[in-house]
């Protein structure tokens, strides 16, 4: 068997959304780069402000998260960071949200990087870290302000946002896991150097090969060894660097449009990296019921997919209100145009 | 000089082979074509190939899928004419064979292309054009396309829509073939709504970068029933060169070297265009369908649409072309495209094209080079 479980049945104990407040319209970007020939793929996209970074977001969604698990922050025994835009190569953006949130000393903190499954790795071994007992809470995040290149195809997409989750004991979790899975192979279908501020990607290779090529095998590879079909599930979440590459691998997994809609968020905010299929989780457990069945399966370049399945339970209905909702966050909204996005994104050289 | 025959076929489909190199390619293909020939040896190996040094890194190409096919040390070498190789090094191979030089010979046309972003390829694709004088002012092989097919459609009074059943023909055609890109079918509502890459030409006018291999082995006619049952015979192999640079032209919307190349085959074969029972033209562009046409003499100037409009262009109409696709749908994996041409060519007279069975005694296969400069026509005949 190659699906996890860990032996203490652990789920999730709260969770916090974080989406930054300002959009770019995609056609906004049409209109700079081809005077507005281009289909724009998305609507919007979310941009972080001046003072905004992956870790002002980080802690904005971990104290969202510590508020529906309503647990005390030293409690938790791991705050971990996947981003591959974390504001320092060395020094973890982890010890900045884990003071900030008040769960240092006694805490492991660190970052961690899979382009955008850097997140759900760190939900993968928060499952780890509750589930052998070395710690009651863990809580994995993934945040990111992605770079996008100026007059690149994913200039239209690459956007701000982030979300944490808290993994906790079955008996204390809005939603216990069932199992999880991991799904990689060497695939350099999208990468950056150390020294490069933008990120280089392989056009056509990124479709087949890697997104749909690792997203289908973790989930079949999942919902077989747990013996599920897609039928099974009220929601499924995966990764959205855009619109139609969710809808697709949805519909060859056998989902409908209604199981993946609600977690289907990349037209309104874009695709904010590390943080977008967590972001989907958020969405969806903001209107869970008791009972429903979720399937979480995220794709990070280099490559790789971790899918996981969870049931609610009881205890989301009285969780779900105490933090804003995802939709809040998006409907906190406001508009700015290529000129602004240009000068918070400081994509302008002032020396 | 002897005549010469096919007596094996092969082909990889076209697609992204993501998992295959040229290497990869090159070797099924011809293996496949040794199998279908009932031979594990032959004489010598011509490889039709243009880009693999530019996106591969890998030159001495010959020789390398010589060796990883199993017939290391025989006589190999790489002919390049843009994305007339493939004809190119048919016409060595039959040229080798029907001097009397060489006896049995396996001819393959391979290119990989999706190994590098679209922006590389576009930039090696435009190498087959006058890189002094044409790419240097920044044309690329699309717009000179482009061009073309604008002075066409004002020459001739057409619209941009009088193309698109050249594109629909292609795919319809490309469903029934397995070695096919492409298995779905386009309509005239979606190629007159196609995306612009350089006005007039869209998306669906243009054929896609892909990844293929094909290959055919040639032996003297009078041996050709040792091998095969159905052997197909080369009937007329004919090149000809124009000015590279489509300035250079005296009349650019006339192909002169499609002309020639097309005049001189029919010479050799002593038939005329009405002879021929189908024509896998070289469909890199709707324009170059439409002035292949007219060069090879199945419709006078500016007429070349239409054949298309009318339906003359389908497998049961007057002139069948891309029978099984062309460069449209089966996809134009440049260098191995003209081998393409052959392979489908002797499917049809083999009597082996299945749905697309065309009633045929004589094919034809023009490959084109660049925007004209090198035009390559060989017409095969099946024995009855």
């Amino acid at each position: 068997m190659s699906i996890m479980k860990p032996s203490r049945e652990v789920g999730i104990a709260g969770y916090g959304a974080y989406v930054p407040r300002y959009r770019l319209p995609a056609a906004e970007v049409a209109r700079v780069w081809t005077e507005g020939e281009t289909e724009p793929p998305i609507k919007e996209k979310a941009v972080a402000g001046l003072d905004e970074d992956a870790t002002t977001m980080a802690i904005e969604a971990a104290r969202n998260a510590l508020q529906r698990a309503g647990i005390a922050s030293q409690l938790l025994r791991a705050v971990w960071v996947g981003s591959e835009s974390k504001p320092y190569a060395v020094k973890p953006t982890a010890t900045i949200v884990a003071e900030a949130i008040g769960a240092t000393p006694s805490v492991e903190a660190a970052d961690w990087e899979f382009a955008c499954k850097a997140g759900t790795e760190t939900m993968q071994a928060a499952i780890a870290l509750v589930g052998s007992r070395m710690a009651d809470y863990a809580m994995g995040i993934g945040t990111d302000t992605a770079q996008g290149r100026p007059n690149d195809d994913l200039e239209y997409t690459a956007a701000a946002g982030g979300a944490a989750f808290i993994i906790g004991p079955k008996e204390d979790s809005l939603a216990y896991l069932e199992g999880s899975y991991s799904f990689v192979s060497d695939t350099p279908d999208f990468y950056r150097r150390a020294d490069q501020h933008y990120p280089q990607h392989g056009g056509r290779f990124t479709g087949e090969p890697a997104y749909y090529h690792h997203i289908s095998n973790a989930a079949r590879h999942l919902m077989s060894e747990l013996g599920h079909t897609a039928r099974d599930y009220t929601h499924a979440v995966f990764h959205q660097p855009n619109v139609k590459f969710p809808m697709r691998v949805a519909q060859e997994l056998g989902f409908s449009r209604e199981q993946v809609e609600v977690g289907l968020l990349v037209d309104v905010i874009g695709n904010p990296y590390a943080g977008s299929s967590m972001l989907g989780l958020t969405a969806v457990l903001d209107v869970a019921k008791p009972g429903d069945c979720l399937l979480l399966v995220s794709f990070g370049s280099g490559a790789g997919s971790d899918a996981f399945s969870f049931v609610v339970t009881n205890l989301v209905v009285e969780r779900q209100t105490k933090a804003p909702a995802t939709r809040d966050y998006i409907a906190r909204r406001r508009e700015i145009d290529y000129a602004l996005y240009v000068r918070y994104r400081q994509k302008l050289l002032v020396d | 000089m002897r005549q010469v025959s096919i007596i094996g076929i092969g082909q990889t489909r076209v697609n992204e082979h993501w998992e295959k190199s040229i290497r990869d390619l090159g070797v099924e293909a011809v293996l496949a074509a040794l199998r279908d020939a009932g031979t594990d040896s032959v004489d010598a190996l011509y490889l039709g190939n243009m880009l693999s040094g530019e996106l591969s890194g890998q030159e001495h190409t010959a020789a390398l899928i010589a060796d990883h096919a199993g017939l290391g040390g025989v006589e190999a070498l790489k002919v390049e004419a843009a994305c007339a190789a493939g004809a190119a090094a048919l016409r060595v191979g039959y040229m080798a064979v029907a001097s009397g030089v060489i006896d049995l010979a396996v001819v393959c046309g391979v290119e990989k292309m999706t190994d590098r972003l679209s922006e590389e390829v576009t930039a090696a694709l435009a190498f087959a054009a006058d890189a002094e004088y044409e790419v240097a002012q920044g044309i690329s092989f699309v717009s000179l396309n482009a061009l073309l097919m604008r002075r066409y459609m004002h020459e001739y009074g057409v619209e941009r829509s009088a193309f698109a059943n050249f594109a629909v023909n292609a795919h319809r055609n490309a469903m029934n073939n397995p070695y096919a890109m492409f298995h779905m079918p386009i309509t005239e509502e979606a190629f007159n709504k196609s995306r612009m890459i350089a006005e007039p030409v869209g998306l669906l006018d243009s054929a896609p970068i892909c990844d293929g291999a094909a290959a055919v082995v040639l032996c003297p006619r009078s041996e050709a029933r040792e091998f095969n049952e159905r052997p197909v015979h080369i009937l007329a192999s004919a090149v000809a060169t124009d000015r590279l640079a489509v300035h250079d032209r005296s009349d650019p919307l006339f192909l002169r070297a499609a002309y020639e190349s097309a005049q001189k085959a029919y010479e050799q074969a002593r038939v005329g265009p009405g002879d021929i029972d189908l024509f896998e033209l070289h469909d890199a562009f709707t324009i170059m369908s439409a002035l292949s046409l007219e060069a090879a003499g199945f419709a006078a100037r500016g007429q070349g649409v239409r054949l298309a409009q009318e339906g003359e262009i389908a497998l049961q109409g007057g002139i069948p072309i891309c029978t099984m696709g062309g460069l449209k749908g089966r996809g134009h994996p440049v260098g191995a495209t003209g081998i393409y041409q052959i392979v489908e060519v002797v499917q049809q007279l083999r009597g082996e094209a299945g749905e697309n069975q065309v009633d045929c005694r004589l094919g034809m296969a023009q490959n084109i080079g660049g925007s004209g400069a090198t035009v390559i026509t060989h017409i095969l005949e099946a024995l009855s």
